[in-house]
């Protein structure tokens, strides 16, 4: 590979404050490097985007679209705002559809204190659900003898379909079905413990942003996920970059 | 004529109910029951959840004793696992459940009792609450509040909060106790043993002013049941049961508590939500109430022969000397819970000098292993049983859990109908009947939202009804 040439910049207004932008970058990748908090979800650095949770849309002035910040490349003289008051409001919406359809009880859950989903309703404000719950009640995938799937926490950002089929290349998960109806399944919708194309890694397990995937054996509020592995992993793959990661924080 | 007084909601206890006063033609109490209204079904949720889960999941079950289903469910779940959990994971168990006795108890005596029993049962019932008490006696209330407050420490240092912490886990505890944290225990424990040494003289004082209530608040033979010890020391949180009749003669020691469905029956009834727990052996006419037994602070010191430290010994030995070896008035229920006041913290003060206190091995790791485990405890208000069975993925199948409060729904209802019986003479309810049947069914400290694992608190109703079933009287208190 030959040595990269620097790419150019171009101007980019950010919630008011104007700032060069690498040509072709996401909205994302620029918020971040400038200092933006854009919430997301199903984004995970190392993996391909999904655009599938709308947490991070923005909006652009003269679009009449919401953007997906994960998923739409800057352009020049872009007017992006992250945190209009529609903004804040669409995201809380989000939150309470995803709190509404699944069956996420805080205070009896494995990743309690670690929880995505739970962070995202606490830095949104989210502290009523405004629509009826589904109260759903898929149970519990117990079958792994190390994992378990918990499809009633699942909020399905195939964060854990991505990382088995691309990092790991086993492409054990996949979603089901369409809609609301739509489901995390091992294989040919077969129990995790019988799926043969699972190599135990437990990247899945992770990267899982809520308490859908976990450690089998983990109390309430034990679980903690690693999901900055698939970025090292990806980092380490695609640069050549190994790092002794011994000296962070490595859940057990 | 027959009539019904039913009171509804009763308050001051935890949770909610209503009571029914039957009455014969002379107008005479005839029966009584204390009926659990409401329902939570939480053996029913707890199917299909994991088993390393139970212990966090059943400890909602209550605020008040959380700690106590953490350890029965805790100790349910290593029974599947088949392992035993190291040393000094035990010995911060036990410090937590003596910290929870602490707390509790506290809570039940200053809290919601000594308002009936220092400012007395026909004071002005909008003073005769914890406030009134406080402009009353603000030193009593304020050395009930600093007891709660050290036994919710030792909670938090164990368990990582004072209510609902999750340290106590499926094969141990989660994290060893800090030096910092133990340090701290131990330099506000000697005001907290000041605090209940006062408290004990308060309450022994407290018995010749209630002597009248001493004879009428349940003052009747039954069984006893609870954790026993070969040696005759007080035990709250491991070995085997015994159960005494009520002369103390033993009728049975050792039992594994794994085994308690073939010695207890539990009997459902068609107005409450509580199921009753009877002693089978004892059943006669298929009427449980032959087969009574009561749980809890006065089973615990009737079983034992002595706490095995100083102060509590001594307070106990006073007790005996008053009423003999068996303490049989179920009034008697608030100087047991301030004699194990006394004793938790002298046990905790024990613990805190153990030198391995602090060793960190904490933790025991094992998959299920058995397809059932029973675990059990004594809760503040007596033997608290947790029952599972799971599947050979580790997913629980069935759940049966047997609370303290409800081993005392026969005492309850007999306390009731022996205070409305001396009390309740006509077809109108007045303050001092009520006061003094909720202030009966006070005593026994019990917790509705565990026992029908129902939620919320507790106002009280109480109804009047005649032979034909009509309502004659009712009083309602929030």
């Amino acid at each position: 590979m030959s040595p990269r040439e620097p790419r150019a910049t171009v101007p980019v207004t950010i919630d008011g404050q104007e700032v060069d932008a690498v040509e072709g970058e996401t909205i994302l990748s620029l918020a971040r490097r400038v200092g933006v908090p854009i919430p997301t979800l199903c984004y995970l650095d190392g993996l391909s985007v999904h655009g599938g949770c709308r947490l991070c849309s923005v909006e652009v002035d003269g679009d009449p679209r919401l953007r997906l910040a994960c998923a739409t490349p800057v352009w020049q003289d872009m007017d992006i705002r992250t945190s209009t008051w529609d903004l804040q409001e669409h995201r809380r919406r989000i939150i309470e559809l995803l709190f509404a359809e699944g069956n996420h009880i805080c205070a009896t859950c494995v990743s309690s204190g670690a929880c995505e989903l739970q962070d995202l309703a606490a830095t949104n404000r989210v502290d009523h659900i405004h629509y009826e719950l589904s109260y759903a009640d898929e149970g519990v995938d117990a079958s792994h003898p190390k994992y378990v799937l918990d499809r009633d926490r699942c909020v399905k950002c195939t964060r854990c379909v991505r990382v088995c089929a691309e990092v790991e290349g086993a492409s054990v998960w996949e979603i089901a079905e369409r809609g609301g109806g739509s489901r995390l399944v091992a294989e040919m919708d077969v129990p995790w413990g019988e799926a043969s194309s699972c190599t135990w890694c437990g990247k899945c397990v992770l990267v899982c942003p809520t308490g859908a995937l976990s450690f089998k054996g983990r109390g309430v509020g034990e679980m903690r996920h690693d999901a900055e592995v698939v970025a090292f992993l990806s980092r380490a793959r695609n640069e050549g970059e190994w790092v002794n990661r011994t000296d962070e924080e490595v859940p057990s | 004529m027959h009539d019904i007084h039913v009171i509804d909601p009763v308050s001051r206890i935890e949770g909610h109910a209503k009571i029914t006063l039957h009455l014969d033609g002379e107008g005479q109490v005839e029966d009584a029951r204390f009926h659990i209204t409401e329902f939570r079904g939480f053996e029913e949720f707890c199917r299909g959840r994991l088993l390393a889960e139970m212990p966090g999941l059943t400890a909602r079950t209550c605020g008040i004793c959380p700690v106590s289903h953490l350890l029965a469910s805790a100790k349910a779940t290593e029974q599947v696992m088949a392992v035993r959990i190291p040393p000094a994971a035990t010995r911060l168990r036990r410090m937590a459940n003596l910290g929870q006795i602490v707390q509790s108890h506290s809570l039940s005596f200053f809290h919601l009792s000594a308002p009936d029993l220092l400012l007395g049962m026909e004071s002005d019932p909008a003073r005769r609450n914890v406030f009134g008490l406080m402009q009353a006696e603000p030193d009593v209330v304020r050395q009930g509040i600093g007891l709660r407050r050290y036994g919710q420490e030792v909670i938090a240092a164990v368990t990582g909060q004072r209510i609902h912490g999750t340290g106590i886990v499926a094969g141990g505890v989660a994290e060893p106790l800090t030096t910092d944290a133990r340090d701290t225990l131990r330099a506000g424990l000697d005001e907290a043993l000041a605090a209940a040494r006062n408290t004990l003289e308060l309450s022994f004082g407290l018995l010749d002013r209630f002597a009248e209530e001493l004879e009428t608040f349940g003052t009747f033979p039954s069984m006893y049941l609870a954790h026993g010890r070969p040696d005759g020391l007080w035990e709250h949180y491991d070995g085997t049961l015994t159960v005494i009749d009520a002369d103390g003669g033993v009728i049975a020691a050792g039992l594994d508590p794994a085994d308690y469905r073939e010695v207890l029956g539990e009997a459902a009834s068609s107005d409450s939500y509580l199921k009753v727990p009877y002693w089978k052996a004892a059943l006669r006419d298929d009427d449980p109430r032959t087969a009574m037994y009561r749980v809890g602070p006065l089973a615990r010191i009737n079983i034992a022969e002595r706490f095995g430290t100083p102060l509590a010994d001594a307070g106990l030995a006073a007790l005996r000397e008053r009423v003999g070896r068996i303490a049989s008035s179920s009034f008697l229920y608030h100087h047991a819970r301030v004699l194990e006041v006394l004793a938790g913290l002298e046990l905790i003060g024990e613990l805190l000098d153990h030198p391995e206190i602090t060793d960190t091995h904490v933790r025991a790791h094992a998959e299920p292993n058995l397809r059932r485990g029973v675990g059990a405890s004594e809760a503040p208000r007596g033997t608290l049983f947790h029952d599972y069975e799971v599947d050979a993925n580790g997913v629980v199948t069935g759940v049966n859990l047997v609370i303290a409060t409800g081993q005392n729904e026969l005492a309850m209802n007999r306390t009731i109908r022996d205070i409305a019986a001396r009390y309740v003479t006509g077809p109108e309810l007045t303050d001092g009947m009520l006061n003094r049947i909720e202030a009966g069914i006070r005593s026994y400290d019990p917790c509705l939202s565990c026992s029908t694992h129902a939620l919320g608190q507790m106002p009280m109703v109480v109804e009047l009804v005649d032979q034909e079933g009509v309502t004659i009287d009712e009083r309602r208190r929030t």
